[in-house]
């Protein structure tokens, strides 16, 4: 579980990247620079809030691109559960000796479904939260992004 | 039974329950504290409530009966009922947070803006709810009657008169304080005993579960059948029982094969396999697709979801229900294997789902541990009645508070739940006959055949319109309700017919599918103009602050 707190997706740059800016700024201690490149970047990302609420094309776009993101990783996710369990019954059914396989005495099918599948279960579960929040990242990234 | 302690610990589960819900009434203010708990209701102690909310009589009584009776075929059940967290995670749990809707009909107006979409999905949240309840009071009758052997309406009345009483004073606040305690409970109460159990066969020296001669009984029993059966002596000779038959063996003799169990040890021990009955992988399937797809489904499931914060809250708690649940079915599972050595008399008698609370008695003896351990099942099986008639009881009333008597006030709410309580324990009061299992298996059954298409094409596909969204629920849902009422209520059916109404939603969920899909293309005009909007609403995360 990863706490409300944590920094989401390590190793990706930063949202905004007013770097030469900043570094023109503080080399020369003017603090002018800093504040308008911000409120040119808080403008622009007004704009695009203000093109997905309005319904406009652009805005449109955005949020179709998101839908479409986390249905596929949605149906990503279901996949791998529909092979994994999903292809049991029919595995078993097809070839009965894999049923009478055992593992320290216990018939495989009792381990498979009685314990290994809620492990299973919890790290798909797992993968799907962490990459559902990086989709959503990436989107508040691409609407937030200055050079939009 | 003659165990003193049993008593005292349903009373006492009984007593912090409606302590806790008097405690709530403290707290509860407005509609909104009753409905939602104000939303103001942390990720851990929502997940604790989701999950004890979630396990019901069917999840604590009934799996551990099934796999005793029938074997690893039925495992599918614990299986598919933490896999169904798992689809409602996938699909729905974000989104539906977003959309800022109470209940399920909420959902239907604020999606398609149709208000007879809306009764629609108030006659069927009716429907689940009801049929969803009738076996957990049912499994409170039955249950008392086992372990304190008082008559069975008593149980069913205890707990449709507590539960009633707490969901109408205390509201969803107090609910969840309940429910959170409630998972805790129903852990300990199979966790502990289990720790027992397995010293106590360890102690034993380990006795085979599937011996080569079949299973046997190892103390003289005197056995009285409760349901109807064949049963095969291994001599050969055949014997028809009926309810109220005494049947008396010594130690060490081989329990007779009963029709309708897997006596027979490579049946319980080995999955069906292909040839020799197709309909078993069939009715295998159909449950899959039912408890994969059903829990989204489930009234008293979504309603949960509400009281998230935001969507990112309403994800990762799913996923900490996914966690809880998972833990908890690992132990139904111990306590079916165990009972083959040590309760093989409920194959005979018929009352499986029994195993539970009977097995940590016949297991440790009549010390004074088995007295205390069986109390302690008892008491979580009664939680486990109390926690889902709560939850089941609070978004049926709901629903009825807001949707038919069309009043939102604590007035309304409270008349509400007197009235979505009294029904349901009508209906259990005559129909002391059904299995506890089958009947929650049919309920999500119809939830996976109307919300769960309803929910995934209204979340993730623009072009649902509200003609196609109330023909899917309408036909895909009624051939599940049908399926149902003749289960429970029509002649006995054999072969594929039989399979085909036990095991519905193989068949049913894809026609509901495909019938919303087809309607709504054909109807495509019809497509809510703002659908943009809300999939901006639905999807779009909390921190653009839009």
């Amino acid at each position: 579980m990863t706490g409300a707190g944590e920094p989401r997706a390590p190793g990706r740059p930063a949202p905004a990247a007013p770097a030469p800016g900043r570094r023109l700024a503080e080399q020369s201690g003017r603090t002018r620079v800093v504040l308008a490149e911000a409120s040119r970047r808080d403008s622009r990302a007004d704009r695009t809030r203000t093109e997905l609420t309005q319904q406009t094309r652009v805005g449109e776009a955005l949020v179709r691109g998101l839908v479409r993101a986390q249905l596929a990783l949605a149906l990503r996710m279901s996949l791998v559960v529909l092979i994994g369990l999903g292809g049991l019954p029919w595995l078993f059914a097809i070839a009965p000796a894999v049923g009478r396989v055992t593992v320290l005495g216990v018939n495989l099918p009792w381990l498979l479904l009685g314990l290994a599948s809620f492990p299973f279960l919890i790290a798909v579960g797992w993968a799907y939260v962490r990459l559902a929040e990086r989709n959503e990242q990436d989107f508040t990234d691409l609407v937030q992004r200055p050079e939009h | 039974m003659g165990n003193g302690f049993v008593v005292p610990a349903i009373v006492a589960v009984t007593l912090v329950t409606l302590g806790i819900g008097f405690y709530g009434l403290r707290l509860a203010r407005t509609t909104s504290d009753f409905l939602v708990a104000s939303r103001a209701i942390s990720p851990s102690w929502n997940a604790a409530a989701i999950g004890g909310e979630y396990l019901s009589a069917a999840s604590f009584l009934g799996i551990a009966g099934l796999i005793l009776r029938y074997g690893v075929d039925v495992l599918w059940y614990p299986v598919g009922f933490a896999a169904g967290y798992l689809a409602l995670l996938l699909f729905v749990a974000a989104p539906l947070r977003r959309s800022g809707a109470f209940t399920l009909p909420d959902f239907c107006e604020l999606r398609l803006g149709s208000r007879r979409l809306r009764i629609l999905a108030t006659v069927f949240v009716i429907f689940i709810g009801w049929l969803y309840l009738v076996p957990q009071l049912q499994g409170a009758g039955l249950t008392l009657a086992t372990v304190a052997g008082s008559p069975y309406p008593v149980g069913a009345l205890l707990v449709a008169a507590v539960v009633t009483a707490n969901v109408a004073l205390g509201g969803m606040r107090a609910v969840t304080f309940v429910q959170a305690f409630q998972y805790w409970l129903k852990l300990t109460a199979l966790a502990v005993p289990a720790i027992f159990l397995a010293l106590q066969w360890q102690a034993d020296a380990r006795p085979a579960v599937t011996p080569p001669d079949g299973p046997a009984f190892r103390t003289a029993t005197t056995v009285v059948v409760e349901h109807r059966a064949a049963l095969t002596f291994p001599d050969g000779t055949t014997r028809e029982v009926r309810p109220g038959d005494e049947l008396t063996f010594a130690a060490g003799e081989p329990v007779p094969e009963v029709s309708g169990v897997a006596t027979d040890a490579a049946d319980w021990l080995l999955p069906s396999a292909a040839g020799d009955d197709d309909r078993g992988l069939f009715a295998t399937y159909s449950l899959i697709l039912a408890t994969f797809l059903g829990t989204m489904g489930l009234p008293h499931v979504l309603v949960r979801f509400y009281t998230n914060p935001d969507g990112a809250a309403a994800r990762r708690t799913t996923l900490v229900v996914l966690a809880l649940v998972g833990v908890f079915y690992l132990l139904p599972t111990l306590y079916g294997v165990l009972g083959r050595i040590y309760t093989p008399q409920l194959l005979v008698s018929g009352q499986t789902d029994a195993v539970v609370v009977l097995l940590p008695g016949a297991a440790l003896g009549d010390g004074t541990t088995g007295r205390l351990l069986a109390a302690l099942v008892a008491a979580g099986a009664f939680a486990a009645f109390l926690s889902t008639s709560s939850g089941l009881l609070t978004s049926v009333a709901g629903v009825i508070s807001t949707d038919v008597l069309g009043r939102g006030s604590v007035r309304g709410f409270r008349l509400a739940t007197v009235l979505a309580g009294g029904v349901p324990a009508v209906l259990a009061l005559n129909v002391s006959g059904l299995n506890v299992s089958q009947v929650v298996g049919l309920a999500f059954a119809v939830a996976a055949s109307s919300f769960c298409p309803l929910l995934v094409l209204g979340i993730w596909w623009r072009g649902l319109t509200d003609l196609g969204a109330a023909a899917g629920v309408l036909v895909g849902g009624g051939a599940a309700a049908g399926a149902v009422l003749v289960t429970v209520l029509g002649p006995p059916l054999s072969g594929w017919p039989a399979t085909l109404t036990a095991q519905p939603a193989a068949w049913t969920v894809p026609l509901a599918f495909t019938v919303m899909v087809v309607v709504s293309m054909a109807t495509r005009r019809r497509a809510p103009a703002d659908v943009g909007a809300t999939m901006l609403r639905l999807h779009a995360p909390e921190a653009l602050r839009l």
